[in-house]
């Protein structure tokens, strides 16, 4: 595919217009990390193509074209709102999930900083979700994770009490988004009485239900198949939240910056469209990962599969291969067309392992995340599994027989 | 981690020297020194790479040794102390 400009003068074949072919015959590369990314879902594609002539225009404005962008975000808002079942006032859409997660935890930190300073966090959140609390400069107290990555109300409890000054909000996701094991979201937000819960559910939105027991919520559109550059803040109504940083007047008191409004309603098309299908895609994604669970266990030695094996998101799974490199794995994986991601420290820009492993107490090497989207089919991973063994093989065979 | 070598560490250990390996060499490394020893060697892991903390616990689990703490030695060296024993993997 080229994009090419009609402008005279322009030479079409250099620049910025021209992208890699995709096969239209389904027989390229099988990207396996829809956890990181998820190609666009064809109710977005078409409501983005539609939307991005009729709402180029700043909603704010009481002009024809102001009121006609101003429709589309507005219909954008009630259509996620319908999805998540909440209020369309409770809906605000971001740059990005990073920035929903940070306006979700912090704006309730400052809605509460006459409560008490300190923020408890769970062990296996999101980089991001992370770094926002630390970057606060307040107490952060860890809430701990089981081998299974999940984090028990108790947990949460015994970090509130740990953190040695008043808390004013807890921030633990609604499913982890390398393991995929759900968190008790509703039992945790019942033991915290008054004390706000952020819920990190970028990993979960559109692939399972919102759990209830939030004050503020996150989502992230490329997860669920819509475009990037959205993302969702989810405010309860009545909830003391308070914008963490400068303000802007746009449409609604919590959103800063111009609305991207096509890539809105793209991603509110894609969420009810996904919405729509999860009662036939979840079982089926998550029968497929059952059997990525069973297969790999049984039949790569010294393997640990990880997460949680049934309460779980649809769509990922987690394995680590003993004395396997990581980054050795994914490129290895890679050349005979297997697109995976990985926790490894080899694999990522620092020197340190995931976290979330990390807090799990299993094996951060030879670290392999398979998630699936869609359209991923039994025989895209039967051909997987297939392969899995003998990339793992090949590495080990260099390093010689080990105990 | 909260775990006291010190505690009834015997005095034969045998040093495995893992500083400045990257993982998962530190883990690799340490199962080619056990492949030779016999049940109850004790034995003492250097290692400087953060994943050596999770992994060599891990190692232990998956193997069937017994884990016996870390403590920090200074100037990020990390000193793992390990029982060779078959007990069931877990």
């Amino acid at each position: 595919m080229r994009y090419t400009s009609e402008r005279p003068g322009e030479d079409p074949d250099k620049g910025v217009g021209t992208v890699p072919e995709t096969r239209a015959d389904g027989a390229g590369p099988t990207d396996l990390d829809a956890a990181s990314s998820t190609p666009l879902h064809p109710a977005a594609r078409e409501a983005l193509l539609a939307a991005m002539d009729a709402g180029y225009a700043d909603p704010r404005r009481l002009h024809g074209p102001g009121r006609t962008a101003r429709m589309l975000l507005d219909n954008a808002r009630e259509v996620v709102a319908a999805c998540l079942e909440v209020r369309p006032d409770e809906v605000t859409f971001t740059p990005s999930g990073t920035h929903a997660v940070h306006l979700g935890l912090l704006g309730l930190a400052a809605g509460r900083s006459r409560a008490g300073p300190a923020l408890v966090v769970s062990d296996v959140e999101h980089a991001a979700v992370r770094h926002a609390a630390d970057w606060t400069g307040a107490p952060v107290a860890g809430a701990a994770a089981d081998r299974l990555g999940r984090v028990s109300p108790e947990a949460v409890e015994a970090a509130v009490a740990s953190v040695g000054e008043p808390v004013a909000a807890v921030a633990v996701q609604s499913a982890n988004h390398e393991v995929g094991t759900v968190q008790p979201v509703a039992d945790i937000a019942a033991r915290l009485g008054d004390l706000p819960l952020f819920v990190d559910a970028c990993a979960s939105l559109g692939h399972l239900p919102l759990p209830s027991g939030w004050a503020t919520a996150a989502g992230s559109a490329h997860k669920w198949g819509g475009p990037a550059g959205v993302g969702l803040l989810l405010v309860r109504k009545g909830v003391r939240w308070r914008p963490p940083f400068p303000v802007d007047d746009r449409t609604d008191e919590r959103a800063t910056g111009f609305e991207n409004v096509p890539a809105a309603l793209a991603a509110a098309a894609a969420l009810q469209a996904v919405s729509e299908e999860r009662a036939t895609v979840a079982p089926a994604q998550h029968a497929l990962v059952a059997r990525i669970r069973e297969r790999v266990a049984g039949e790569v030695a010294d393997v640990e599969v990880v997460g949680d094996p049934d309460d779980r998101l649809p769509h990922l799974v987690t394995f680590s291969c003993l004395y396997v490199d990581g980054e050795a794995l994914v490129t290895g994986l890679d050349r005979l067309g297997y697109g995976v991601a990985s926790g490894s420290a080899c694999t990522a820009s620092t020197l340190s392992p995931s976290h979330v492993l990390e807090a799990m107490g299993v094996l951060t090497h030879g670290n392999v995340r398979v998630s699936l989207d869609r359209t991923t089919t039994v025989a895209q991973v039967e051909a997987f599994l297939d392969a899995l063994p003998g990339v793992v093989a090949g590495i080990r065979a260099e390093l010689g027989p080990l105990p | 981690m909260s775990d006291q070598p010190g505690r009834g560490e015997p005095e034969e250990t045998v040093e495995v020297d893992c500083r400045d390996l990257r993982c998962p060499q530190p883990v690799i490394e340490l199962a080619r020194v056990s492949g030779g020893l016999a049940d109850g060697t004790v034995l003492a892991v250097l290692a400087t790479d953060p994943a050596a903390a999770t992994d060599i616990p891990a190692w232990c689990r998956m193997r069937g040794h017994e884990f016996l703490g870390s403590e920090m030695t200074g100037r990020g060296v990390q000193r793992f102390l390990v029982r060779l024993g078959h007990r069931p993997a877990i």
